[in-house]
């Protein structure tokens, strides 16, 4: 059964380097108590996201989605998720873009980025 | 940043990026790239000239009210486009049945409609991303 | 110390159970994949006569579905208009300006 497991996860091998890239993109997100990392982590994590994606539309042996007459009798790729995903990579650039905003607000405002810091400032500003 | 070498390769390497940017809007539907793609080269390009040689000089070549007015009517554009298949009785947002000439499959004039909005969408990228670095790097001043 | 192995802990067992899911995937590259139905069959056969361009991906994403992207540059708006309002307040270095 370990065999088993083995051969079909080297078959999916962009699948797991995809997960894989998910993994450190977590690490990122709890390991460090600075902010920017953090949004480095997530941005990580939606590269890893991507990767997967495009991925799963490759078919073995065919080619590029430009229509070409010397390459009709190879066949094309599946461009469906490639058009999802142009999508996607916009509304990430969107949400890190606004990230960064309020990273620039809170560091005027503190004078730090480190999560713990600004905490127990917070904590002490209540009473 | 302002350093003898990154100016002297700044300012060799900035008609190249724009005209490379300006290749991958025009020939969007020819080869992979399209109006996202192009503008992002087109405005970092000018980014990389504002970081390098100063603000006054960027602000100079781009002003921020300039890009902050072509970046509001990027969506205006678009919805222009899409409003002449209304005006001609199709849907909304239509390229073949509107009548516009098609022309030939792999010529740079083809696809109707696609070629104007790649290039509305194009210039709509390039002006956000020089906007949002000079809100971005404001050093104190309003 | 013992925080990092920790954390390095708990990576490595969301990583067991992502590579556990992965595994049951169907196999990369292959044509019966539920990926490939007839929605990708009509947009390759049918898209240099529809919409006269030869790149598959900007007819998806410029006729077929532009309806979709013309909501994406409104997101993009969307998104300068924020980090504009969150940024530029009209005080000079911290004080605000007067209005006499």
């Amino acid at each position: 059964m370990k065999v088993s497991l083995l051969s079909r996860l080297l078959a999916n091998y962009p699948y797991v380097a995809a997960f894989i890239l998910f993994a450190i993109g977590i690490y990122g997100v709890i390991a460090s108590s600075n902010l920017l990392r953090k949004l480095l982590g997530i941005s990580i994590m939606e590269s890893a996201i991507f990767l997967m994606f495009i991925a799963s539309g490759n078919i073995t042996g065919r080619g590029v989605p430009i229509v070409d007459a010397a390459k009709e009798s190879v066949g094309y790729v599946n461009p469906l998720p490639q058009a999802l995903i142009l999508t996607g990579i916009v509304v990430g650039v969107s949400t890190t873009a606004f990230a960064l905003a309020l990273l620039v607000k809170l560091h005027k405002y503190y004078g730090t980025l480190d999560a713990r810091i600004i905490y127990d400032k917070r904590e002490a500003d209540k009473h | 940043m302002k350093d003898y070498i990154l100016k002297r390769v700044v300012i060799l390497l900035l008609p190249l990026m724009q005209v490379f940017g300006l290749y991958v809007i025009f020939h969007g539907h020819l080869s992979p790239g399209g109006g996202f793609a192009g503008g992002m080269i087109v405005g970092l390009g000018l980014v990389c000239y504002a970081a390098v040689y100063g603000m006054e000089k960027g602000t100079d070549k781009v002003p921020d009210r300039a890009a902050t007015l072509i970046e509001s009517f990027g969506t205006l554009w678009y919805g222009a486009v899409g409003l002449v298949g209304v005006f001609k009785g199709t849907l909304f947002l239509s390229n073949k049945a509107t009548g516009v000439p098609m022309g030939q499959p792999a010529a740079l004039l083809s696809g109707g409609w696609i070629l104007v909005i790649t290039l509305g969408v194009g210039i709509k990228v390039a002006s956000t991303i020089v906007t949002l670095f000079y809100a971005l790097t404001e050093e104190e001043e309003s | 110390m013992v925080k990092r192995v920790l954390y390095a802990l708990v990576v490595i067992l969301l990583c067991y159970i992502g590579l556990v899911t992965v595994a049951e995937f169907p196999p990369y590259g292959e044509e019966g994949n539920p990926v490939h139905n007839y929605v990708s069959e009509r947009y390759i056969g049918e898209a240099v006569e529809d919409t006269g361009v030869i790149n598959m991906v900007t007819a998806i994403v410029l006729d077929y579905r532009a309806y979709d992207t013309l909501i994406e540059t409104t997101v993009l708006f969307t998104a300068t208009i924020a980090v504009l309002i969150t940024l530029k307040t009209g005080k000079k270095n911290g004080k605000e300006e007067e209005v006499s």
